[in-house]
């Protein structure tokens, strides 16, 4: 990913969160003062189990509202305008109870997709992620590889400007992880901004341009991948590195 | 023993020579718990849509009441709908007491409890797991409504079957209402009790497998249902 074009990286912000806090039971489960992701590359967000990365990524795409601060995109705060040019993939896929096919259709259908149009995209998309003859088959039978592909190209059916994925890997073998990843790398080479969890350092390492390493809550750290990896400037960020546990 | 074996082949003889006193019994049935499943559904599954993705106050308690209702002794149902229906109760001007539409009152208002609260529970089940995804696919609560009914429609289908079920086997209300008048109000569960207490076996032999044969069926609809939706599910060894 390092050779994609650089679009002055963090000068122009496609999202921005300002100041946002959630408290809930008088535990501070989110505190991040100022966070701005630009760039064309994928920005992974690493940090340890609880550390507030599947909050910040709902933030991010509206689905919850933080207690205080904002988020926008391109300068606009999130609604229901900004999330039609977003998508998210979650941990675990949310298929619709119906076949393959209808499962893309349902999002194409919403955007207005005469039936032709449909069709040829639909076919289009399950080449795309391998999903070809399977169609017919029920969405909620697939294996977990196929299960994943197909929520991302769900995702990716509507032209996301962002992608949010919320460590979409990490109930997958090597082989899916790594089918998944391509796709990944695919949507980014194509314009999609990628903003991705992983608890995998590997992974971050294949397909960061920027990293966020979150711990209680707050950024303990953020900036370019290559940066953080060769030099982390945080404590956190270099016991993480080192493998240890960050607390 | 002797006398058994005599009845149960005149039953058959009655099932099998299309004995039209007998049909037009069973049609009458067909018909009155088919419409009323269709009434309870009609008012059913949109009640418990609204309860599971609703949020309004007094929620919590209708749910409780709606599961409670599920319960209801049909004499008691039969008592309310013959209150109403009498001459000198609310509706007594429709002089609907003692016609198939009394008991097509009756059972809708038994079965549509039934009917709400499997579509609550079937489409709250599905809200839980889909909320978050349709939210950021822009579906809205209200949209998404459509979504959860056709997602959850093998276990609604069920309910309705339920509910049929119910209905069909049901005799208690219906007698208070419909009265069991030859010819006009008599149905499977109805005719059973009077033939057997009157000595007719044969009749309420020949009703009662009819009755067996299409809670069979229906039973068997709801089992294909189930596996169908499965699709093309692996042969277990
Ligand atoms: N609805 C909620 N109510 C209370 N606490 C929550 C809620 N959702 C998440 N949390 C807590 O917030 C913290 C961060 O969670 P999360 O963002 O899921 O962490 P992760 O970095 O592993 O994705 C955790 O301690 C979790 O228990
Ligand atoms: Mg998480």
């Amino acid at each position: 990913m390092r050779d994609l074009p650089i679009l002055e990286s963090h000068d122009r912000p496609f999202l921005r969160a300002e100041d946002l806090v959630i408290t809930r039971n008088g535990r501070r489960l989110l505190d991040v003062a100022d966070l701005a992701l630009g760039g064309t590359g994928p920005t992974l967000f690493l940090g340890p189990n609880g550390a507030g990365k599947s909050l910040l990524l709902r933030c991010l795409h509206g689905l919850i509202v933080a207690d205080r601060g904002r988020v926008t995109q391109d300068g606009q705060p999130i609604g229901a305008e900004q999330r039609r040019r977003q998508a998210m993939v979650f941990q675990t896929p949310v298929l619709l109870r119906r076949s393959v096919a209808a499962n893309l259709d349902y999002v194409l259908k919403r955007r207005g997709l005469a039936r032709g149009a449909r069709r040829a995209r639909i076919a289009g998309l399950l080449e795309e992620g391998g999903l070809s003859g399977k169609d017919r088959q029920a969405a909620r039978s697939l294996s977990g590889g196929e299960a994943q592909r197909l929520a991302i190209l769900r995702a990716l059916a509507c032209d996301p400007e962002i992608l949010f994925l919320d460590e979409p890997t990490s109930a997958l073998d090597p082989a899916a992880t790594q089918d998944i990843e391509t796709m990944i790398l695919r949507a980014a080479r194509r314009g999609t901004r990628i903003v991705m969890i992983t608890h995998d350092i590997g992974q971050a390492r294949r397909l960061a341009h920027d990293i966020v390493l979150m711990q209680g809550g707050t950024v303990a750290e953020s900036g370019p991948a290559h940066d953080f990896f060769d030099d982390p400037q945080s404590q956190a960020g270099r016991r993480f590195l080192a493998g240890g546990l960050v607390l | 023993m002797q006398g058994f074996a005599q009845e149960f082949t005149m039953a058959m003889g009655l099932i099998l020579s299309g004995d039209p006193e007998l049909w037009a019994i069973v049609l009458l049935s067909l018909r009155v718990s088919l419409m009323a499943v269709l009434i309870a559904a009609a008012i059913g599954m949109p009640m418990g849509a609204a309860l599971a993705v609703g949020r309004f106050p007094g929620r919590r308690v209708a749910i409780v009441l709606l599961n409670a209702l599920m319960g209801l002794p049909p004499v008691v149902v039969g008592l309310m709908v013959y209150l109403m229906l009498s001459r000198s109760g609310p509706l007594g001007v429709l002089e609907l007491l003692y016609t198939p539409t009394a008991m097509i009152v009756a059972q809708v208002v038994l079965v549509t409890p039934i009917i709400a609260a499997l579509t609550r529970q079937t489409v709250e089940m599905l809200d839980a797991e889909y909320a978050e995804q349709l939210r950021s696919l822009g579906v809205s609560r209200l949209a998404s409504v459509p979504t959860l009914l056709w997602d959850g429609r093998v276990a609604l289908l069920t309910a309705l079957l339920a509910g049929f079920g119910r209905a069909i086997a049901e005799v208690g209300a219906v007698i208070m209402v419909g009265g069991n008048i030859n010819h006009v109000t008599r149905v499977m569960t109805t005719t059973i009790a009077l033939e057997t207490s009157k000595g007719n076996l044969a009749l309420a032999l020949a009703l009662g497998t009819i009755l067996i044969g299409i809670a069979i069926g229906v039973t068997g609809t709801v089992s294909l249902l189930g596996a169908r939706n499965g699709q093309q599910e692996m042969r277990h060894a």
